[in-house]
């Protein structure tokens, strides 16, 4: 009997539904992955001028940025560019998001841990804007995310959705170079990045989108944050290349299980 | 249960196979082929667990009407989760929670009939294998014989052979009864020769560039080095097609070192003090080419990745698209107020027949 018991088990090891269960088990355990990758929030420090001084600003510079942009940040030729005119905004934000300093040469500085302290951001950016005027840190009036959403919407999908995807989820451009996702940004660094244009992205200054308009344009990125998609899981808002993968994968992997278990004889 | 894998007794029922016969080899030919493919007919039956085992039997009963009970519930807990997650209007995580509750329910209760209707005939349903021929296409003599009696019977009866006027007269009522709608499709073609239309935009001398969606016109002194400036033709907000004509009109606006720009004989007047104004729409298919670059100078379609070289009058440096952008000549009024110059001195957007 025992033998008997055996060679069925072994004859039956496809289960009826071991493909459903396979099914579940993939689906499951994709969106499990996506959850985890992107939950990865970034908890930048906001920046604040308080005991900066242009001396200890001027200290960090000579120590951590001189090389690339010249010991007066008049930049060095085919190394880095020239910092004047650049205000504190600029500062602010590539060194609070950790794009700067640059890890490596490549075609566009990538965000990472901000290599120094709050403190010391802003006697930086201080330094810096003494030099030359430029773009200040923005007022706080503008960062709370309680203007006008569906102007900020409209704003949004005209100037900047062509490259950041008009859920702010970021998107390809020539030649390596992406525009980042927008999602879990301080609106300090969103308004920073609007008024300096940092790398390839074009500059929006006041004349462009008033102050009152970038407010709008943060009010909505704010509410994209905190409204999930009323259509389901998301799948990173990438449009076409995420949901047609999942579909050709899942959708149509579940249509060719479904179909072969149909076909298939019963043990 | 050791016999399980002999299927020889219950194979009489399977095998009513029709054996077809072999090619006659026509008269002359010296060669007999002798590889005709044989009828394998269907493979010995095999018995399922359940028709040996009266247990797996019982089990596979229980799984069946487990599914078909489980596929109510689900109905039940559909209608049940619509009412208990209502859609709260201007709340999307209540949509959410709406749809997923309402489309596991419908889901659980349509796979719940469907997978048990099919797990029962798979396990329970008689499993032997048998053929049933197609029956023949060809109707028996005599319906055929009375098929041609009825048409005969309905010609005679309604007089349609006979009467030719009445026939002649309804064929030419249904040939007329399309032409009005012929007429009607007809029309609603553009009513005036749509090339001028695909050929001209909004733009004429001195329109003013503005901002877009305001409105609002463009000083030159705004447009600051690396800004873009996303533009419409003053006035376009209070047209009645205005979709139509921004489809048309829309323009990027940049401002880029002028020592930057490669300038061709005849254009020189076209910038200002580096200041460029380029159609928005691709010359490809017609998409917004929007992406810009400002190191770069590069501009890209975001349809099909054509990319336009803003330093060098927007030329294809990839991509389908195979002209380059057009560009708006601006110029600044008393004001500082960015005007265009003119329209644009060729057609914007994709290729027509008639572009020339």
């Amino acid at each position: 009997m025992a033998k008997n018991t055996l060679s069925t088990a072994r004859r039956g090891r496809r289960h009826p539904l071991a493909t459903i269960a396979l099914i579940v088990i993939g689906l499951v355990s994709t969106g499990g992955a996506y959850a985890l990758f992107s939950s990865t929030a970034s908890a930048n420090t906001p920046a604040s001028t308080t005991t900066a001084t242009v001396d200890q600003g001027k200290k960090l510079f000579a120590a951590n940025c001189a090389t690339c942009h010249g010991v007066n940040a008049g930049g060095v030729a085919g190394v880095g560019p020239s910092l004047y005119g650049v205000g504190a905004a600029s500062v602010d934000f590539q060194v609070s998001t950790g794009r700067m300093p640059l890890a490596n040469q490549g075609v566009q500085a990538e965000q990472k841990p901000a290599q120094f302290t709050k403190d010391q951001i802003s006697a930086l950016a201080t330094y810096v804007a003494s030099l030359s005027p430029g773009p200040g840190i923005p007022d706080a009036k503008y960062l709370k995310g309680n203007g006008n959403l569906a102007n900020g919407a409209e704003l949004f999908r005209i100037n900047c959705a062509m490259c950041h995807n008009v859920a702010g989820a970021g998107g390809a451009l020539t030649q390596g170079k992406f525009a980042p996702t927008l999602s879990g940004v301080l609106p300090v660094h969103v308004y920073e990045a609007m008024v300096s244009g940092p790398q390839n992205m074009p500059v929006f200054n006041d004349k462009n989108l008033t102050p009152a308009q970038k407010a709008d344009v943060i009010t909505y990125l704010k509410y994209l944050d905190q409204n999930p998609s009323p259509g389901g899981i998301d799948l990173g808002n990438l449009g076409p290349v995420s949901e047609g993968l999942f579909i050709w994968i899942f959708g149509l992997g579940a249509i060719v299980g479904v179909t072969i278990w149909i076909a298939a004889k019963a043990n | 249960m050791a016999q399980q894998d002999d299927g020889g007794s219950n194979a009489a029922a399977g095998s009513a196979v029709v054996k077809s016969e072999a090619p006659v080899p026509s008269p002359g030919t010296a060669v007999v082929a002798s590889d005709a493919f044989e009828n394998p007919g269907l493979p010995p039956h095999r018995l399922r667990v359940t028709d040996l085992d009266p247990r797996k039997d019982r089990v596979a009963e229980r799984r069946v009407y487990t599914l078909f009970y489980l596929s109510i519930v689900g109905s039940i807990f559909a209608v049940a989760a619509y009412v208990a997650f209502p859609i709260i209007p201007g709340n999307s995580a209540s949509v959410r929670l709406n749809t997923l509750f309402l489309g596991l329910g419908i889901a659980l209760g349509l796979l719940g009939i469907g997978i048990g209707a099919i797990y029962w005939s798979k396990n329970l349903m008689r499993g032997d294998e048998m053929s049933e021929s197609r029956h023949p296409t060809r109707g028996s003599e005599a319906t055929r014989a009375r098929a041609v009696e009825i048409f005969k019977e309905g010609n005679e009866e309604s007089g349609f052979g006979r009467r030719s006027l009445i026939r002649n007269s309804l064929i030419g009522a249904l040939v007329a009864t399309p032409l009005p709608a012929i007429v009607l499709f007809r029309d609603l073609a553009p009513a005036a020769d749509p090339v001028p239309l695909l050929k001209e935009t909004m733009w004429r001398e001195g329109t003013r560039l503005t901002k877009d969606p305001s409105g609002v016109p463009i000083k030159a002194s705004d447009v600051t080095l690396g800004s873009v400036f996303h533009v419409i033709p003053e006035g376009l907000n209070d047209k009645e097609d205005r979709l139509e004509e921004k489809a048309k009109a829309a323009v990027l606006l940049m401002r880029l070192r002028p020592e930057d720009l490669k300038v061709s004989p005849g254009r020189e007047s076209w910038n200002y003090n580096g200041i460029v104004a380029y159609s928005k729409i691709c010359t490809h298919v017609g998409c917004p080419v929007a992406l810009y670059e400002q190191q770069t100078h590069h501009l890209l379609c975001p349809c099909h990745s054509s990319t336009f070289d803003v330093t060098n009058e927007c030329k294809v440096i990839f991509g389908p698209a195979k002209r380059p952008l057009p560009q708006l000549p601006i110029a600044v009024d008393s004001e500082g107020y960015l005007i265009a110059q003119s329209d644009f001195h060729e057609p914007v957007g994709p290729s027509f027949w008639e572009r020339s």
